[in-house]
């Protein structure tokens, strides 16, 4: 049996990362998530892996792109303005159909903005990011066990969909030290006969490529990449849900945020008060019909995120426009107490309403 | 007798390529996949294509190839090498890919020596596009984004890409070739053929320049193009081997 060990969030996703199979690592510093890109850097050369820090998140990504081409289980990870430097080659990771994981350990934005724990990059990662139509599988994890839990998950749903994934994490998340136990890849390492790796006797080159100078092409490309979104959509969805049975208001939260949000709720139960929460773990596919369902009897919502708003908009498509949906957040890296979440709780409950 | 004196190599596959008449990018196509057949490598090459003319040049290599976005080639070739050491890597590049959008890229990848090999394909402008201003246009060399000629007082003067990764330590082999005469060929094949041996033998990062024609958009014919490179770009751009260690200078 697997033994627990107490681990920084960010070190945790490196070894599960390692554990699912991973062998090559392509990073550049930034802050909240260097210890991961450290981490790689001591442990690659223990496991015969490959640590390379790329001269740029640029290059970095570009190099996953080739690893990935090449037929690698590859990790690249990074926080909000690196991350948006890797767009380009998410773009064409998507299009080409490459696996390989990424990881946004989120900071407050934009520009430079802070190194403080943030979820403003919602937006980025769940509706493309990048240019064209594509999306990432997005999975966003709320404690250490679950960062590596979620590391060896997206590895596999990577091969199985050939498409990036994206662990979206926070500073907080990063830093965090918790027990967790490590449990290898269920699927393991996958052939890739489609793989740039040389011919090796196969007698017909593979190409790895995102170009289709033909619109009809390049269309029946896009309905493909369509049809297995969609197949992810049906498979892939990924949520917790806590007392909302009989809850009158629903808290929706994921990440570090839903921690806080979830100490507000038993208080504010232990008051008697009626709220459940929701938690989305896949942010895309978002979890909307399970969310509708989850906040049938509920009369009001609560949306929290470390950001101006951005997930709430997902919300508001989940469940319509038959109930308030409220939304209280915190910008720029400062953190929201669970009491001042209470308080919007309260507010809310004694009709008062929220932000 | 039925010996074949000229015959299609193997690592090119039978397909007409969309290359101006005249254009020097199917020439050094043709060198590329002489070599590779040569070394018997076709079954472990891997190709990385560019974004610029040759963008398609996957349909016309016959073995493995990923299409790199665009100047990112040489980190997508690293990816592909550190994943298949034993595999011959290279990346295919215009100027503009090179030498303006994938600076930082072909600069650290021969910093870092790189077991990869680049063949540099310099026409002065950018082809694809419809000829804009490269970072290797020639002064007063007029493109449709320097319509009064290029001004180095704007501009600065054209990069010699060569001779700046020449100085670095990683870079192992550094040559400059052209491909308008037989002669010139012949060499540009032997320059191709080392920098593949460079990688094989595991010294570290080779890239070969290609000195070469775009008749469409310097609005020449192509006997026009070849003089007007003799003329111009030989002189600005010399030819010759920068760098090469010695064991393989003899
Ligand atoms: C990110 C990005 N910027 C710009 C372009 C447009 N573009 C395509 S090819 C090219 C220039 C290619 O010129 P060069 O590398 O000299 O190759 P050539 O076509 O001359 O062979 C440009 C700017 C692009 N495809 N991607
Ligand atoms: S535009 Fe220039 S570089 Fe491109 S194929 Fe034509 S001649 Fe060659």
């Amino acid at each position: 049996m697997a033994e627990k060990v107490l681990m920084k969030g960010n070190e945790a996703i490196g070894e599960a990362a390692i554990v699912a199979g991973c062998r090559h690592y392509f990073g550049y510093p930034i802050t909240p998530q260097t210890e991961l890109t450290e981490y790689m850097s001591r442990r690659m050369p223990k496991v015969d892996g490959v640590f390379l820090q790329a001269e740029s998140e640029v290059a970095a990504i570009n190099m996953v792109y080739g690893a990935a081409g090449a037929g690698a289980r590859v990790m690249t990870s990074s926080s909000s303005p690196g991350i948006s430097l890797k767009q380009e080659g998410i773009s064409y990771i998507a299009g080409a159909e490459l696996p390989c994981v990424i990881v946004n350990m989120m900071r407050g934005g934009p520009g430079l903005g802070s190194i403080q724990p943030a979820q403003g990059d919602y937006f980025q990662a769940t509706k493309g990011g990048g240019h064209g139509d594509y999306h990432n599988i997005v999975l966003a994890p709320n404690s250490v066990q679950e960062l590596v839990d979620i590391t060896v998950l997206s590895f596999d749903l990577a091969d199985q969909y050939r498409n990036p994934v994206m662990i979206l994490g926070d500073g907080a998340l990063g830093q965090m030290m918790e027990p967790a136990e490590f449990h290898s890849s269920n699927t393991g390492l996958v052939k890739k006969p489609w793989a740039a790796a040389g011919m090796r006797g196969r007698g017909k080159p593979n190409i790895i490529n995102s170009l289709y100078l033909q619109p009809e092409a390049l269309e029946q490309h896009n309905i493909h990449l369509q049809r297995k979104y969609a197949l992810i959509k049906e498979n892939e969805i990924r949520y917790e849900e806590i007392k909302t049975e009989d809850a009158e208001l629903v808290l929706v939260a994921y990440g570090i945020t839903s921690r806080i949000a979830r100490s507000a709720m038993e208080r504010a139960r232990a008051e008697g008060m009626k709220v459940g929460m929701f938690r989305p773990i896949s942010l895309w596919p978002f979890p909307e019909q399970q969310l509708a369902k989850s906040a049938e009897n509920a009369s009001a919502l609560l949306t929290l995120e470390l950001s101006a708003g951005q997930m709430i908009e997902d919300v508001r498509l989940s469940v319509g426009n038959i109930k308030p949906v409220h939304f209280y957040g915190r910008t720029g890296g400062m953190m929201p107490s669970p009491q001042e979440i209470y308080q919007e709780i309260v507010n809310i409950m004694n009709g008062k309403g929220g932000k | 007798m039925t010996e074949k004196l000229f015959a299609r190599p193997k690592s090119l596959t039978d397909v007409s390529t969309h290359y101006c008449p005249g254009c020097h990018h199917g020439i050094i196509h043709r060198l590329i996949a002489e070599v590779i057949d040569e070394l018997d490598v076709q079954d472990k090459t891997i190709g990385v294509a560019p974004v610029g003319c040759s963008v398609l040049c996957y349909d016309y290599f016959n073995f493995d190839m990923i299409e790199a976005a665009h100047g990112r080639a040489p980190a997508t070739a690293t990816g592909v090498k550190r994943v298949h050491p034993d595999a011959v890597v290279f990346s295919y590049q215009g100027d503009g890919d090179l030498a303006a959008i994938g600076t930082a890229e072909i600069v650290h990848a021969a910093a870092r020596g790189e077991k990869i090999t680049t063949v540099f394909v310099n026409n002065a402008i950018y082809g694809m596009t419809g000829g804009q201003m490269a970072p290797t246009t020639l002064v007063n060399q007029v493109t449709t984004t320097s319509p009064y000629g290029r001004n180095p007082n704007f501009t600065g003067m054209p990069i010699k890409m060569s001779e700046m990764l020449a100085t670095l330590d990683g870079a192992k082999y550094i040559a400059r070739v052209a491909v308008n005469n037989p002669v010139n060929m012949i060499k540009a094949k032997k320059a191709i053929k080392q920098a593949f041996e460079i990688q094989l033998n595991g010294l570290g990062f080779a890239l070969v320049e290609v000195l070469s024609i775009c008749p469409t958009n310097w609005g020449m014919s192509p006997l026009e193009a070849v003089e007007w490179m003799e003329k111009n770009m030989v002189p600005y751009y010399p030819l010759g081997v920068f760098k090469v260690p010695e064991e393989v200078a003899k």
